[in-house]
């Protein structure tokens, strides 16, 4: 086994158990340190994968980010802060449902993947190119997106603010 | 001189013939691999050494005192007495601390800190990686303290504790803000987002001669996301003790220092890179010159440190969103279009110096104009009251 197969062996059993313990831990707030954790360790894939820019975008969009918003969400609620929080409430089959019926999907979608592979390593300026593509090829889109996230900004502050 | 300047690099391939006599290739690659990882992680210790006494000195001198001078001559010894005091104290966990977390903040504090050192070009052909995305990484780790924050902050159980951590995402969301837009800048005019690319952009001219106002935003937002005064009420003494890492002692808080000065470096290490050429500059050997510049921004904090009283909340935040971050973006346009139509030279140069110090200036009227505005309005609602509680007349 070459020295990337055993990070990546290495990773992936901390990613993989990390979210599964996202999943178990009583502690809410455990339970989202941990979910950073999994974002780490997905970005570290990303950095084995030869793929920095995304393993840098991962790190500050999901650890940066989303991982601070939930946990804040969650200081921020006394009651849920709380350890030994009960897990379950009358809805727990309902969910379990869709949950499995989620995992059949995304099974399934994974087994029928291709799964193809380049031929050759990426260039060294695959950054370069995606830059173009967004403000050549897909410029109509990126700028839809741009504005439809300046709009939910000041939405979101428009409705927090008082009066 | 040539000798001086390659001095590190010949080192290093000395080292490794003589390893490459008596080990394999891999092996030869990982030891130096290895070897390089733990002298960024030494250059963090001694960086941490060096500095703690320089502040300690520079912040004695402005205050019209001596300073640290019992330990060593000038006391020079004073930083390693406080490390081993630090080594030999008790180590604390509050009874209703999280655990886990508590022990885990500390640790994960230190990782990103470390981590940056990978990309500050030391010296001409001194990095650990040349990434062409360093500036978004080094974006993306700024990221991780907030959450280490966050996790020390709640884990010890402490009310204070937990309003630190609070007041740092406020403070740290915020200035990366105009943070970024000052390297988008920065990224505009060198044409990459490599620092050895940056630096080597910046032959001619240094960027904080081209835009200053990215320079003094850069820094700002630096002083900020370092926690240091004006921007230190995370750990606002008087108001709540110590901020997040109030109930760590011994060795354990001793981690967070680490990461305070590691990160101070760093941060003077990416000013030097990004708007003080680097290694770049004549006569002197490249490494000695990154050390100059890093040592003479680190004194600059110093001084700010010193000199300037604490920011209020309300003031912190304001600053960030109504001055830095407006001046930044018209700043971002401005670079954009000079460096669309000029051609990089004399002209260009002149050109965006001129027009950024004109919008400095514009910047700083505007505010001065809005502040006493303001203190009208509050002498005006003032003597209001007054006129109230006593009738018409003012005694």
């Amino acid at each position: 086994m070459s020295l990337p197969q055993i990070l990546f062996l290495v990773v992936g059993v901390i990613t993989l158990g990390a979210a599964v313990a996202v999943v178990t831990s009583r502690n809410v707030l455990h339970s989202a340190f941990l979910l950073a954790l999994t974002f780490f360790g997905v970005a570290v894939l990303y950095v084995l994968l030869d793929t920095p820019y995304l393993a840098a975008a991962q790190v500050l969009v999901y650890i940066g980010a989303i991982s601070v918003l939930i946990i804040f969400a969650i200081m921020l609620s006394r009651k849920v802060a709380a350890p030994h929080l009960v897990q379950r409430n009358s809805q727990w089959l309902l969910s379990l449902i869709v949950a499995v019926l989620l995992f059949g999907v995304l099974a399934y979608l994974t087994l029928q993947a291709a799964w193809p592979a380049a031929k050759q390593a990426l260039g060294v300026d695959a950054i370069g190119g995606l830059g173009e593509a967004f403000v050549g090829t897909y410029a109509l889109p990126f700028e839809v997106v741009s504005v439809v996230l300046l709009v939910a900004l000041v939405g979101a502050i428009i409705i927090a603010r008082e009066r | 001189m040539q000798v001086l300047d390659d001095l590190w690099i010949r080192i290093a391939v000395w080292f490794r013939g003589l390893l490459e006599s008596f080990l394999p290739p891999w092996a030869v690659q990982l030891t130096m691999d290895v070897l390089g990882i733990l002298l960024l992680i030494v250059l963090g210790i001694v960086v941490v050494l060096a500095f703690t006494y320089m502040e300690r000195k520079v912040i004695a001198r402005v205050g019209d005192r001596i300073g640290p001078n019992r330990a060593g001559p000038f006391g020079i010894f004073q930083a390693i007495a406080d490390a081993i005091k630090m080594l030999t104290k008790e180590d604390v966990t509050p009874t209703n601390a999280d655990r886990w977390l508590f022990l885990a903040a500390p640790i994960v504090v230190i990782i990103p800190a470390v981590l940056l050192y990978a990309v500050l070009p030391f010296g001409r052909g001194m990095v650990g990686v040349d990434l062409n995305i360093a500036v978004v990484f080094v974006v993306a780790m700024g990221g991780i303290p907030i959450l280490t924050m966050l996790m020390a902050g709640w884990a010890s159980n402490n009310k204070y504790a937990l309003l630190g951590a609070f007041r740092t995402v406020a403070q740290l969301i915020s200035y990366e803000v105009p943070m970024v837009v000052a390297l988008l800048t920065v990224v505009l005019l060198a044409g990459t987002m490599s620092t050895v690319g940056i630096v080597e952009a910046q032959a001619s001219f240094p960027f904080a001669l081209v835009t200053p106002v990215a320079f003094v935003v850069y820094m700002l937002a630096g002083l900020a996301e370092l926690n240091r005064t004006p921007f230190d009420l995370l750990e606002a003494d008087s108001e709540i003790v110590a901020g997040y890492f109030i109930e760590y002692s011994g060795m354990k808080f001793a981690m967070f220092f680490l990461a305070e000065y590691i990160n101070l470096f760093m941060v003077a290490g990416m000013i030097t890179t990004l708007f003080l050429a680097g290694w770049q500059w004549p006569i002197l050997p490249s490494w000695l010159w990154f050390l100059i510049k890093v040592v003479v921004v680190i004194f600059l904090m110093m001084w700010i440190r010193a000199t300037f009283p604490r920011f209020r909340i309300d003031q912190m935040l304001g600053f960030a969103w109504k001055a830095l971050v407006p001046v930044s973006l018209v700043n971002l346009f401005l670079v954009a279009l000079v460096a669309k139509v000029l051609e990089p030279g004399w002209a260009r140069t002149g050109v965006l110096f001129v027009s950024n110090l004109a919008l400095l200036a514009g910047a700083i009227a505007i505010m001065a104009q809005v502040a006493r505005k303001r203190e009208e309005r509050a002498r005006a609602a003032g003597e209001a009251a007054i006129k109230r509680y006593y009738g018409s007349e003012v005694r």
